[in-house]
């Protein structure tokens, strides 16, 4: 008996899902990011309004002060959906563990001085607190935001900035002793260069409206601590002064950074660009948050960097209001 | 003039690579058959990692066709940035 063999295609009778090809203009082929994203967000059929809030429903576009006819305009130019997403993280992962290994097999922690190591840990350790506040906020914006192309890579950065804050405790127990993490709260909590920052973050985490929190925690502060920590104080004071091991043990920081900003920008430029209202709100947000976390972000420039504080802060203000003049705002006019 | 191809398995992470590589070439020809994408075009056909990384939004390592790559017939030149195949040698 001949059983013959043949290879048969079987083309599919639609490309992608109807909601979904409604936004992508037609029955196409969409990607992973677009099927995972375009009309996942709950809409109708709420039936109660929360307990906890019932001037909203469940989920409410109108918790922002931003309108959008459509809130899955705010894409994420890094197309990140949960599979991406962690494939990315896991792989800069992996570049840190072997960085730890690095530094922990050479004991390079050891060989930097010891006024060197008691700065590195005066000025980094206390940021996992900031960086825990800046995951607690980008939880609160997924949460109480609207649209899943927003919301969905909110989650993903509050994840982030729980890594962040998770690097900065191993830092410190690498090059510092356990008592290190201790000591750091005990100034983020009570020594005075840390409180104009402390009172920024508290104060960032009873700010209502999501778009708001975005633009204060993404862009204005964010938009300054990273590039004043991870690029003048890390990259250009603490490893010219044999400190390589902290760049080293940091690295993703600047590098997420820069992703990230890439996603902040483009939601920042989207909602902008919308109407005139939403470009207003949006400067005036990035001018008065910016503003506070400029003068927040001082004292720590000073302890960091001593006489070479003002002109760091300076750059980091200027690279962040580059990025906001970028994206359509008009921070000078608000 | 022979032609060159290259197949990929039709999967989610061969698409950008299809996608840039009919950008990139207009006269590549497109052959689906079961589990298979196959690339034919006349004498040359290029893979640029800039035009994979506009459609996807991420870092792309050129190296990871490999991954996906089922065949390939040509002579190749290849470096950090594009992958060509050509008849020259």
């Amino acid at each position: 008996m001949n059983i013959d063999l043949q290879a048969r295609e079987i083309t599919p009778l639609r490309n992608t899902f109807a909601h979904v090809a409604t936004y992508i203009g037609g029955d196409k082929t969409a990607s992973r990011y677009q099927e995972a994203t375009l009309g996942a967000q709950p809409r109708v059929n709420f039936h109660y309004r929360p307990t906890w809030d019932p001037a909203h429903e469940l989920f409410d576009a109108s918790r922002s002060a931003i309108r959008l006819a459509d809130w899955y305009a705010l894409r994420d130019p890094r197309q990140f959906y949960y599979a991406t997403w962690t494939m990315t993280r896991a792989r800069q992962q992996d570049a840190m563990e072997s960085n730890f290994a690095f530094v922990d097999s050479k004991r390079m922690g050891v060989l930097m001085s010891d006024a060197l190591r008691e700065q590195v840990l005066q000025v980094l350790l206390p940021l996992r607190h900031a960086a825990w506040g800046a995951n607690m906020n980008n939880t609160a914006i997924c949460a109480y935001g609207y649209g899943t192309a927003f919301t969905a890579p909110a989650m993903f950065h509050a994840m982030d900035n729980l890594g962040v804050a998770q690097y900065l405790t191993r830092l410190g127990l690498v090059i510092g002793a356990p008592e290190a993490l201790e000591t750091a709260k005990q100034a983020w909590l009570d020594a005075p260069e840390w409180q104009p920052l402390r009172r920024l973050v508290e104060d960032s985490f009873v700010v209502q409206d999501p778009f708001e929190l975005f633009v204060a925690q993404n862009l204005a502060l964010d938009g300054q601590l990273y590039p004043l920590i991870y690029g003048s104080f890390v990259d250009d004071h603490v490893a010219l002064q044999g400190g390589t091991a902290v760049a080293m043990l940091t690295a993703f920081m600047p590098e997420w950074h820069d992703e990230s900003a890439r996603w902040i920008d483009a939601v920042i430029k989207v909602a902008a660009a919308e109407s005139e209202d939403n470009r207003r709100l949006l400067s005036q947000w990035a001018r008065a948050w910016g503003e506070r976390a400029y003068a927040a972000l001082a004292p720590v420039a000073r302890v960091a960097l001593g006489e070479h504080a003002q002109a760091a802060l300076d750059e980091a203000r200027q690279a962040m209001e580059a990025r906001a003049a970028k994206a359509g705002l008009d921070l000078d006019n608000v | 003039m022979s032609n060159v191809f290259i197949a990929f398995q039709a999967n989610e992470e061969a698409r950008p690579v299809v996608d840039a590589i009919i950008a990139d070439n207009p006269e590549a020809q497109v052959v689906h058959s079961p589990g298979l994408i196959k690339i034919d075009a006349p004498g040359r056909l290029t893979i640029r990692r800039d035009t994979i990384e506009g459609l996807t939004g991420r870092p792309y390592d050129l190296q990871a066709i490999h991954v996906n790559l089922v065949t390939l017939s040509g002579h190749i030149d290849e470096d950090d940035d594009q992958l060509t195949l050509s008849w020259k040698h």
